[in-house]
């Protein structure tokens, strides 16, 4: 025992100390642990959740106005969205040059359809401006070709504005046409001087690179090309054009004094004449509070409120209505999960109690609904519960009710509340079963010949043992109930639907998918914080499956 | 043992070479009886005439413009003809789901050689949309229930003394507004400009709250024949096919109202994104399922009407019966006395808008 003192830390059979030995055995079972449940771990994450994170991830997501409005936006930032005033004329010019491309793209009627979720009938104004949009750019193009020919031609952009190796990839990828063509590169100094210009043809070559038949430098340059140009010329200093470095400034200088030389554009004016909303400020609020990259919008939108450019208000009372579904969802799927506790609980006792062949039966008939179609069962409680169907037939027949006043039973909350319950309660049964089936029956006989009443028995012996089961079946019941739609839609009637219908209405109809996915997540943020209170209140550890 | 790896081998090989020259298109309809009229008068006939090409279905139309949307957004387009109802076809243009027509070269003139932007008419409503049918929301009653004088005007559904009970109506604000401000006053040419205004909807809601009570909210075509052959109902809005079956087919008690009928367009829409061969095949099925003789064709197997001009002569009699199309068809002219056409493009830009308001207005 006591040379064992002097030896220092314990040591393995190759010399290396002990501890440091077992954690690296542990750490190589570990890694081969994970070796093999990897598989599925990689699986639940590239086809579970991440798809969840990136659609709840499109509730924030506002890129949209930001990327196809550049000019406008950025011009947009100096007007006062307080003011009745329509934004001044650079608003407009950005618009010319940033609506060409998106319609060059068709990317105006996307944008148009999501700011038409905030301001209805912004859909139509993109729509039909973009039709006519590119009349500005033609006008614009005529000038420039008067000025010099070689304006119509795509290698004149090109050679103004990529460097001189992307030029000559270029003209290498047109010879052959195998492959992506070169990314846009811009020549250097070109941003300073002709941003507009930069931004419209890096869009124009990103164009060409995707639909992949022609090389940019082939192609007919966009007529917004040519507004963005005579706006950049109109802008730069003389000095600052002649500087360019590796153009052909000739060029550059001649075209500028035939700009210089023609009555501007009065974009404004002619915008207004496409269409009168151009001079609402109600558009320009829109565009302007949804012109950052991530939103709230979306979020707020989902619990009736709204963002203006005063901050953020409360919707208009007749429009509010999430707030109200989001608490009807919680109260009914808890009402839900009790009336099946309650139905759920005997029948579980019973089946675990009876002889095992009898048992059998029951369990099949307990199952039985799992096989059947949840439209059949729903439809199914429809000819049960509507006015002239079986039961109001019955009570009637029966002289219960009178046959004028037959009772309301579907399409209501109760109609909901009664077929959800029909529909979950296998649900509750069967966890219930599988923890009373462990519950040994002489705990009970033991209990009463201990002089306990049966109630004192049950309530004090059996129930405190079945909790685990209850605790499951609720959790199980509730987070279904919370996410049904298909019945509340069929037999809810107007008081009896759930948030979820609004989800996929919002998914499948409308394709407002930002605002979906902001009710869904705060949907699931819902469920785990009841499933953290449930497990602060009665442990998740007392939670049993079987 | 040996035999069966050649006959294997062989059976491999013939199906390689098989599937080199033949392909298979995969369209989106509705299902039920109208995807059968289509396969009737259209998919059938071009197989025969093409036999290297075959159709399958996918019944999905219902969700159509969420699933173009996400395929697209993978990167994985499985469909190459989707059959929708007009005010999708406007999302999906404005989403840039849906390849742009030139309904001229792309499409067949009429006989006489109308061309066909003029044979379609009225019915082209974007430029992604080629029509096929027009189909409308009408109204059914129960014949035993309403006495003597049965409802002649839509305003007969908001009048609870002549004819009391329950009445179903789709779950949603189109049309309903319409009828609803219609039969409170306002001019049919009018019906835009007043909804367009807050105190309009408020009027149109008001309306409806006269009979709330009343109503029994559908969501399926399928619910109205139903809550009338059951009696639920003593009137019902549904589409006009379904109310057909229900009196021709199954001989229910029941009875149309045209009036104020609200015409909808159905039609096929090319997905964005096909590869090139492919999209040739779509454009030459859709030049032969789009003429005039088999849009005439498609309305013996359904009661809904051809988009085409042209094609209305040639409706006949209902497949293998003696019972005559033209009366139950919404384009028919005695049944087209009083139509709604609705305002696909108002109701691109208001429906999000105004399905909230409906919404909050039922919740109340």
């Amino acid at each position: 025992m006591t040379d064992t003192v002097d030896t220092g830390p314990m040591r393995a059979a190759d010399g290396t100390p002990l501890k440091v030995s077992l954690a690296r055995a542990l750490r190589r079972q570990k890694i081969r642990a994970l070796a093999l449940v990897a598989p599925l771990l990689i699986f639940v994450l590239v086809t579970f959740i991440a798809p969840i994170a990136d659609m709840l991830f499109r509730s924030v997501e506002n890129q949209i106005v930001h990327d196809t409005l550049p000019n406008t936006v950025r011009a947009l930032a100096d007007w006062d969205p307080s003011s009745a005033e329509t934004p001044g004329e650079p608003v407009y010019a950005g618009l010319a040059i940033d609506l060409q491309t998106a319609a060059e793209m068709k990317a105006h009627t996307r944008l148009g359809s999501r700011l038409n979720y905030e301001d209805p009938g912004i859909s139509s104004l993109f729509r039909q401006s973009g039709r006519n949009v590119d009349d500005f750019g033609k006008a614009a193009m005529k000038e420039l070709v008067a000025a010099d020919p070689a304006w119509k031609d795509g290698a004149t952009w090109g050679n103004l504005l990529g460097t001189d190796k992307w030029v000559e990839a270029q003209t290498a990828w047109g010879a052959d046409k195998t492959g992506l063509q070169p990314a846009f590169k811009a020549r250097s100094g070109v941003a300073g001087t002709l941003p507009r210009t930069l931004g419209a043809y890096a869009l124009f070559a990103a164009d060409a690179r995707e639909s992949g038949r022609k090389s940019a430098l082939e192609s007919k340059p966009w007529p917004a090309l040519a507004t963005a140009l005579e706006q950049d010329l109109r802008a730069a200093a003389p000095e600052s054009l002649s500087a360019l470095e590796g153009i052909d400034t000739a060029l550059l200088a001649r075209t500028r004094d035939a700009v210089d030389a023609a009555a501007p554009v009065d974009y404004r004016a002619d915008f207004l004449a496409m269409d009168k909303d151009w001079a609402s400020p109600d558009v320009w609020r829109t565009i302007r509070v949804f012109s950052p990259q991530y939103t709230a919008g979306y979020f707020l939108n989902s619990i009736d409120l709204e963002k203006t450019y005063e901050g953020i208000t409360k919707r208009p009372p007749e429009e509010r209505i999430y707030v109200t579904l989001f608490v009807r969802t919680l109260w009914m799927s808890m009402l839900i999960t009790f009336c099946c506790l309650l139905l759920g609980y005997p029948v579980a006792w019973l089946l675990a109690n009876l002889r095992a062949s009898t048992a059998n039966v029951l369990m099949i008939l307990v199952l039985l609904p799992f096989w059947t179609s949840l439209l059949v069962r729903t439809s199914a409680w429809k000819v049960l519960l509507q006015q002239q169907g079986v039961i109001n037939d019955l009570l009637v027949w029966l002289g219960l009710v009178d046959d004028g006043h037959r009772l309301a039973m579907i399409n209501n909350q109760f109609g909901t509340i009664i077929a959800m319950t029909h529909i979950l309660l296998p649900f509750m049964i069967l966890p219930l079963y599988s923890v009373m089936k462990t519950i040994p029956p002489s705990f009970l006989r033991a209990a009463r010949s201990l002089g306990a009443t049966p109630w004192t028995a049950f309530w004090r012996v059996y129930f405190p043992q079945s909790v685990p089961g209850i605790g499951a079946g609720s959790i199980l019941c509730f987070i279904l109930a919370i996410g049904y739609y298909i019945t509340p839609e069929l037999v809810g009637g107007t008081q009896g639907v759930f948030i979820s219908n609004r989800i996929a209405f919002h998914i499948s109809s409308s394709l407002n998918w930002g605002l979906a996915a902001a009710l869904g997540t705060i949907l699931l943020a819902a469920v785990l914080l009841l499933y953290y209170v449930y497990d602060k209140i009665v442990g998740i550890d007392n939670v049993k499956l079987g | 043992m040996k035999t069966t790896t050649f006959l294997l081998a062989t059976s491999a090989l013939t199906l390689a070479a098989g599937s080199a020259s033949a392909i298979d298109l995969t369209f989106v309809s509705w299902g039920g009886a109208y995807q059968d009229s289509q396969l009737k008068a259209y998919a059938e006939p071009y197989m025969a005439l093409h036999p290297d090409v075959k159709i399958v279905w996918d019944e999905s139309s219902a969700e159509a413009v969420a699933k173009l949307r996400a395929m697209h957004e993978a990167g994985n387009l499985t469909w190459d003809l989707v059959d929708v109802t007009v005010s999708d076809s406007i999302r999906l243009c404005d989403e840039g789901l849906a390849k742009e027509i030139d309904f001229d070269a792309d499409l067949a003139p009429a006989p006489d050689g109308t061309p066909a932007t003029e044979d379609f008419g009225a019915t082209l409503q974007n430029d992604c949309f080629i029509p096929q049918i027009v189909y409308s929301t009408t109204w059914g009653y129960r014949t035993d229930k309403v006495g003597d004088t049965p409802p002649s005007t839509i305003c007969d559904v908001f009048d609870l003394a002549k004819y009391p009970g329950k009445r179903a109506m789709q779950k949603r604000p189109i049309d309903n507004v319409e009828w609803a401000l219609y039969c409170d006053g306002v001019a049919k040419e009018d019906l835009y400009s007043v909804l367009g205004t807050d105190e309009g909807v408020a009027r149109a809601f008001a309306k409806l709250d006269t009979i709330k009570d009343q109503v029994v909210w559908w969501t399926a075509g399928a619910e109205t024949p139903q809550l009338l052959a059951d009696g639920e109902v003593v009137m019902g809005s549904t589409f006009n096919g379904r109310l057909f079956s229900a009196i021709v087919e199954q001989k229910q008690p029941i009875a149309m109202l045209w009036d104020m009928q609200s015409y909808d367009l159905d039609g096929w829409i090319v997905p964005t994104g096909l590869a090139p061969e492919r999209e040739a095949v779509v454009m030459d099925f859709l030049k032969f399922a789009t003429d005039t003789q088999r849009l005439a064709d498609q309305a013996k197997y359904i009661s809904y009407g051809p988009a085409r001009a042209s094609s209305a002569p040639l409706v006949g009699k209902l497949e293998g019966t003696d019972i005559e199309m033209a009366p139950f068809m919404p384009t028919d002219p005695a049944n087209a006395t009083n139509v709604l056409h609705y305002d696909y493009t108002w109701w691109a830009d208001h429906r999000d808008d105004l399905d909230a308001k409906f919404q909050a207005w039922l919740a109340q």
